[in-house]
């Protein structure tokens, strides 16, 4: 098994920064799937009482300058690595104003993922950081259920509305209550609703593009309840993530 | 003694005390002829710290109402921390501050004079107690590194705010490199010193609390080695390969001080196990903070480029632990022993020579165990305390070198709560 990748431009790094930050705050452990064109990040958390699940998927092309590995076998060209997502992130970090960053996997008594980072420096001085992830290769049994979740035929679907706005609304609602309730209509209008015993809270949307599906269905509500708390994390990590 | 501090020596001052604060629980403060010094040491004693500053960096400076002598005292650290706590708020309201302490009043006084009128006045309650002096001589170390503060500050930043230890030391192509320290795990359940765990003293010496060090990897913590080239050093005189570990924690706070004052620090050190001396100079104060390294007994100082510094648990683990014993005297804060290591590959398990008494040398039987135990396997007997990680450093009192008594001396014992 083999991996060694670098990642040179700026704004990739940035970019990587941002997923793996949003990877810390959501889990903290993870799985990182490395393939010959992608990387993926995993979480599936099977909490009783909910969790957040999460399959993110990074076209290896978009990051890294340099990219190469080595499966566990030719049939199965690929590897899939459990780590402390905290880690990866505090290890990015330090590379904020990096020329180059360097990945691989590597071996010093226990398999990691070491993370060297040439750091641009005021002097004329090269100074670099090294970073050794601890890390646990998983064994191919258990890849089964590492996969891409298979999204279920949806009955509504809808773009969600500008992130800064619903994720400002959903900040205030988390104050009131535990669980939001979603409501949603191929018309595009979207409710954010809340409801205690002393108040109800809905804020309507209109007019969001509802994006084709693959049967037409006849118009109607669909609501679903979710823990706010979680909702209000993703969305203030999508905005970090993909937001400038 | 009266000392009167003026405009933004006010923050300099307070920025000192936060430092002095990371180290240890008791300040001593000491007018002397060539400044006032603030000085503290740490609970186990592997860490001192001090300040001297210098009759011109006060307005005003009396170390002794004529006739008298000077004065000494310990104060908790908290109560004096609190008149300093925030830096903000000296550097925008405090005009003046002057500090007094008058033989017949019982209490250390601080007062700030701030805007608008605003005088804060702070009755400290201290007890005498002896000169606190730790032997240790910057001159005698092989080794110096010397760079500005914001050089170490880049040079730490890459480690966690909660790393205990780290390994410093000269690597090939006479770069200066810093690794993270970590206990290691092994095979098996393991007594190890949990980062940050409370050391409990009783009868019989330190008891660690157990910890079962997991050996899952993923549980294992990150390991960073951040590696600075020698340019970035105004003086760089060391070998290749020697390297010393010490306490990170301990060190920010000189480096925090260091970084706001603008002034370079300066490092000497020896060989592991032997104190390191980091020191801050300039025209109006001096600081020093002596800090405990670990020992080896492997006299093959580290390669910090090579694999084996990934591993370097079998030697470090090893660690003498006659001084156990000597923490008997802790209650005696009056009475501190001047410690010194020898150098060698034993050097770590034997015994101080000139100033220790016979009374301290036997250490206490668990201890003796896992003295023998080191070269082999660090795991001991269940229930011993597992072999200290540091060595201590003690600080002679001046006034009586060579003698330590056997147990509490009535003359010097002091109550153990201090009433004020």
């Amino acid at each position: 098994m083999k991996f060694r990748a670098k990642l040179v431009d700026a704004a990739c790094l940035n970019n990587f920064t941002r997923v793996s930050n949003m990877i810390a705050k959501l889990a903290k452990t993870c799985t990182l799937r490395i393939s010959p064109d992608k990387l993926n990040f995993v979480l599936s958390d099977k909490v009783a009482n909910g969790g957040v699940s999460m399959w993110c998927e990074l076209e290896q092309e978009n990051f890294f300058s340099e990219f190469q590995m080595e499966g566990v076998s030719a049939e199965n060209n690929a590897i899939y690595l459990e780590l402390t997502s905290e880690n990866l992130s505090r290890a990015l970090k330090t590379a904020q104003n990096a020329r180059a960053l360097k990945i691989k996997l590597t071996n010093k008594h226990f398999p990691c993922l070491t993370v060297s980072v040439d750091l641009l420096s005021v002097s004329s001085s090269s100074r670099v950081v090294t970073h050794d992830i601890p890390v646990k290769v998983i064994p191919r049994k258990l890849w089964k259920d590492l996969q891409e979740p298979t999204v279920p035929d949806a009955d509504v679907s809808i773009y969600l509305p500008v992130l800064k706005t619903m994720k400002s609304i959903v900040e205030k609602m988390k104050n009131i209550s535990n669980h939001l309730i979603i409501e949603a209509n191929l018309n595009g209008e979207l409710n954010l609703k809340i409801e205690t015993e002393l108040v109800c809270v809905t804020t309507h949307f209109k007019d969001l593009g509802n994006p084709p599906l693959g049967l037409p269905k006849l118009c109607w509500k669909n609501v679903v309840e979710v823990d706010i708390l979680i909702l209000f994390l993703i969305l203030e990590e999508m905005l970090s993530a993909f937001h400038r | 003694m009266k000392c009167l501090v003026t405009g933004s020596n006010v923050k300099v001052l307070g920025k000192a005390v936060h430092s002095l604060s990371r180290i240890g629980d008791e300040l001593y403060l000491e007018p002397l002829e060539d400044g006032l010094s603030l000085r503290t040491v740490n609970s186990s004693r592997s860490a001192y710290a001090c300040f001297l500053f210098a009759p011109l960096f006060f307005q005003q400076y009396q170390a002794a109402t004529p006739g008298q002598d000077p004065l000494r005292c310990k104060i908790l650290m908290k109560s004096f921390l609190s008149v300093f706590r925030s830096l903000a708020m000296l550097e925008k309201t405090v005009e003046k501050c002057c500090i007094s302490l008058n033989g017949r009043s019982s209490r250390l006084v601080v007062q700030l004079y701030c805007k608008y009128g605003v005088r804060k006045t702070h009755n400290l309650s201290f007890q005498d107690c002896e000169s606190l002096q730790a032997v240790f001589d910057p001159a005698v170390c092989p080794h110096v590194l010397r760079a500005p503060a914001r050089v170490l500050g880049e040079a730490v930043l890459p480690f966690p705010p909660a790393l205990a230890e780290v390994t410093m030391g000269i690597g090939r192509g006479h770069r200066v490199i810093l690794r993270s320290y970590q206990e290691e795990a092994g095979e098996g359940a393991r007594h190890g010193l949990g980062q940050g765990a409370e050391v409990g003293w009783d009868g019989a010496g330190p008891r660690f609390p157990p910890v079962a060090v997991p050996t899952d990897s993923t549980v294992k913590a990150m390991v960073t080695e951040m590696s600075i080239g020698g340019e970035d050093f105004q003086q760089l005189q060391a070998q290749e390969g020697v390297a010393i570990t010490f306490c990170l924690k301990e060190f920010r706070g000189l480096l925090s001080f260091a970084d706001s004052a603008n002034l370079s620090l300066s490092i000497y050190f020896d060989g592991p196990g032997r104190p390191a001396i980091f020191a801050i100079k300039d025209s109006l104060l001096d600081g020093h903070f002596v800090l405990a390294t670990l020992s080896e007994p492997d006299p093959h100082p580290q390669d910090l480029r090579g694999p084996e510094l990934q591993r370097p648990a079998p030697q470090l683990q090893a660690h003498s632990t006659p001084h156990l014993d000597d923490f008997a005297l802790d209650d005696i804060d009056s009475y501190m022993i001047a410690m010194e290591t020898t150098v060698g590959s034993e050097g770590s398990r034997t015994l101080p020579s000139t100033s220790l008494s016979p009374g301290l040398q036997p250490p206490c039987s668990p201890g003796s165990h896992s003295e023998e135990e080191d070269d082999t396997e660090p795991s001991t007997v269940p229930g011993t305390p597992p072999p200290k990680k540091f060595r201590s450093l003690f600080f002679g009192s001046i006034l009586a070198p060579a003698h330590s008594p056997q147990g509490p001396s009535p003359v010097l014992a002091e109550d153990s709560e201090g009433e004020g």
